[in-house]
């Protein structure tokens, strides 16, 4: 398979890139939503049209309504969301949730798929405990009760959590680590939502005792999930970090000191281009790992350490350039490249930073 | 079976049975490649056999023409090919500037002629080739080269000098920029010519560099008579021939960033040195990542360039990434080799290996353009900033 989208997946980009760019423009959601103190971080009726465009269902098998796609086409629709700084549960509901619903058995998937591909649902993904991504360290506990089991921890960084109707928890079992569905307003289950320096809403949540069904997937699944999560994150990296670059390269040539534009500058020239290098190798490795995921290879599970790590990096790179080079007006909340330096720190934390897949990467191979 | 299949059985059997075994280790240095040439030195009997049993496949050249003495594979076969070549480890059995550099120019830029001639020496390792580009003026300012090709009627006159010609005193025929029109505007005045280092008043001295090692040299042209015939392309349109061809040798030094063969994992390699420190082991990681992410871009790059969907400019892109990133490759082994990667003349470093290695390295982003210049062509033709 050559490195590089196919027709098919061109037009789905293009007709993501239309979209995201009318319908997910910044103005009409991330700061209207921001500025009216919405509680859902997001617009329940674009999650509809998201379902309308069939991206929703687009990991989800056909048998189960969904368009039977892969990692690579997920990563198409995220790159654009990442490019307009869209807010919606796409990577917590249709990407980590439909992944860890995928393994799971026909009472579960008829339970909830339907309702997430119509973009009625939506679903979280809790993991993290602290303040850092280390899944390693589970310290929720699943203690078996009856014919299933009760839940007892606190989760952190559960995006999208008081909204969802759905939480998939990992938990600590007896046979190891395993994932557990649980409805909103469960018995026990307690929520604090707060919103983000990016704008988007993020929940602590307390267990005590909360009843759920047997696991819908085992510590495999959970893998599994984090990698889908770790490669869509890179992806809407990739969008973030590619965006405030080229907007910072269009005011390169728009903004003029010293009776010149400043673009004409050698010492931001050479930032920019090496920037875009960088950018570029996050993409080619973002969807190398996406393809190895969707080819179930051998090595996907460091590609994707690789291709979050490196998309974190370079889009980090990309937005803090952006506002150095934008100047004083790039310290202004008029000016949206601002907003996208906010997003990038969110989405370097989500799932794991550079940092932890580094780490991750060299444990993999033996250092 | 799918066509495509049944070409990779058919290739991995074929290399099977004519990849000789000492043929599957990675190289050891640079004195394990294979150039070829008109006096070739072969360092055993299985080189030769590979490069051999290569070249009369037209493998050696996978992707070009048959009738050139290539392969005549598509896009798709070729990737086969290389995927078949690595999985058993198969070392490039020809190392060649007619391959890398001269051929795919001349196969836009040569007459049917020419082609014939030399492209078909080139895929067999015929002829080893040097290429004659930067002169004490003229470095990164390449245009402004000052060897003077005068027309003397049934011949060029060639007068001046040449540096840091690759393997000058190694190579048999030299592709060279010379200038046959001093009143034109610099870029309007040079041709590209091909010639025998043979001919009467070459002469070549080789460089000492900081690697204690000579790979580059010094060539002067005294009064060189070269046959009319061999000028590619059109008389004063050799700078567009020089910027193909540049982009073909930004391509292929780019390479360099992927590490050679089994360079997998830094880290792996490097290994126990890394427990006892955690900020170098850091280091470490965070290349790995920055090189694994640039194998995927080579593929990608490639796998572009084959469906000639990559972008004029992207070689400039590949070399200077490939380039910082071996580089800080060296940079990293030495800090782990610590006072033993010192070692410049012993036989336990053999013979200062690792120091001249990473010395060799330092002109990787000095070589085929400086970085600093592939930004500025980033800069101008891929995001189109104002002047540069």
């Amino acid at each position: 398979m050559p490195l590089y989208l196919n027709e098919d997946q061109v037009m789905l980009r293009d007709s993501a890139r239309g979209f995201m760019a009318g319908e997910g423009a910044i103005g009409r959601q991330l700061r209207r939503l921001r500025d009216a103190g919405d509680v859902d971080g997001f617009d329940r009726g674009l999650w509809k049209q998201f379902a309308e465009m069939g991206f929703t269902g687009i990991l989800a098998a056909e048998a189960d309504g969904g368009l039977g796609l892969g990692h690579v086409e997920a990563g198409i629709v995220l790159e654009e969301i990442g490019r307009n700084l869209t807010p919606s549960p796409f990577l917590t509901s249709a990407v980590a949730v439909v992944e860890a619903l995928r393994g799971a058995g026909d009472e579960v998937r008829g339970r909830w798929l339907p309702g997430i591909i119509a973009g009625d649902t939506i679903a979280a993904l809790a993991v993290d405990e602290g303040a850092k991504h280390r899944p390693h360290d589970i310290a929720m506990v699943a203690e078996r009760a009856g014919n299933g089991y009760t839940l007892t921890g606190e989760k952190s960084f559960v995006v999208h959590g008081a909204a969802a109707d759905l939480i998939v928890v990992a938990a600590r079992t007896a046979e190891g680590n395993a994932l557990f569905a649980v409805e909103r307003g469960a018995d026990g289950l307690s929520v604090e939502s707060a919103r983000l320096a990016d704008g988007s809403m993020a929940a602590r949540m307390r267990f005590e005792n909360v009843l759920a069904d047997g696991p819908i997937g085992d510590e495999q699944a959970l893998r599994r999930v984090l990698r889908a999560a770790r490669v869509g994150a890179a992806s809407e990296l990739v969008g973030v970090g590619g965006a405030a670059a080229e907007q910072t390269v269009a005011y390169l040539k728009e903004r003029k000191q010293f009776g010149r534009a400043i673009g004409e500058y050698q010492a931001l020239q050479h930032r920019q281009a090496h920037l875009y290098c960088e950018l570029e190798i996050a993409r080619a490795a973002t969807l190398k790992a996406q393809q190895m995921l969707d080819e179930d290879a051998e090595d996907a599970a460091a590609m994707s350490h690789v291709a979050k790590a490196k998309a974190g990096r370079a889009s980090t790179l990309a937005v803090q350039e952006g506002v150095q080079m934008y100047g004083g007006v790039g310290m202004t909340d008029e000016y949206d490249i601002g907003l996208y330096m906010k997003r990038d720190r969110a989405l370097n934390e989500l799932f794991g930073d550079a940092n932890y897949h580094a780490d991750r990467l060299a444990r993999m191979k033996g250092y | 079976m799918s066509d495509l299949d049944s070409f990779r059985s058919e290739t991995r059997a074929w290399l099977e049975a004519h990849c000789p075994p000492e043929m599957r280790a990675p190289m050891k240095d640079e004195s394990d490649a294979c150039w070829g040439g008109r006096n070739p030195v072969f360092k055993s009997d299985a080189q030769k056999q590979w490069m051999d049993a290569m070249a009369a496949r037209g493998w050696t050249v996978p992707d070009w023409p048959k009738d050139y003495g290539g392969g005549g594979l598509s896009p798709a076969e070729t990737k086969i090919l290389r995927q078949e070549m690595a999985a058993i480890g198969a070392r490039n059995p020809l190392m060649s500037f007619g391959i890398s550099m001269l051929g795919p120019a001349l196969l836009k830029y040569g007459n049917e002629g020419q082609k014939k001639r030399f492209l078909t020496q080139i895929a067999r390792g015929e002829i080893r080739w040097c290429q004659g580009y930067s002169e004490p003026g003229a470095g990164s300012d390449l245009a402004s080269l000052q060897t003077k090709c005068e027309d003397k009627g049934d011949h060029w006159l060639v007068n001046g000098q040449k540096v840091w010609t690759s393997y000058a005193d190694k190579a048999d025929w030299i592709f060279c920029l010379v200038r046959t029109d001093p009143a034109a505007p610099k870029h309007k005045g040079i041709s590209f010519l091909l010639f025998d280092m043979a001919s009467p008043g070459v002469s070549t001295k080789p460089i000492l560099l900081i690697s204690g090692n000579s790979p580059f040299c010094e060539t002067f042209f005294d009064d060189v008579a070269v046959p009319k015939e061999q000028l590619v392309g059109e008389v004063g349109k050799g700078w567009d021939v020089a910027k193909y061809l540049l982009g073909h040798e930004r391509e292929m030094i780019s390479g360099m960033g992927l590490g050679g063969g089994g360079g997998e994992s830094l880290g792996a390699a490097l290994g126990d040195r890394l427990r006892e420190d955690p900020l170098l082991r850091a280091d470490v990681a965070r290349f790995d990542v920055d090189a694994i992410a640039f194998r995927a871009m080579s593929e990608r790059f490639i796998d572009e360039l084959k469906a000639g969907q990559a972008h004029p400019a992207q070689p400039s892109m590949m070399k200077y990434a490939g380039t910082e990133l071996n580089k800080a490759r060296h940079e990293l082994a030495m800090a782990a080799g610590g006072s033993a990667a010192l070692e410049w003349d012993s036989d336990r470093s053999k013979g200062g290996k690792a120091p001249r290695e990473w010395l060799r390295t330092k002109a990787n982003s000095i070589e085929g353009g400086t970085s600093e210049i592939q930004l500025g062509i980033i800069a101008k033709h891929i995001l189109q900033l104002p002047g540069a």
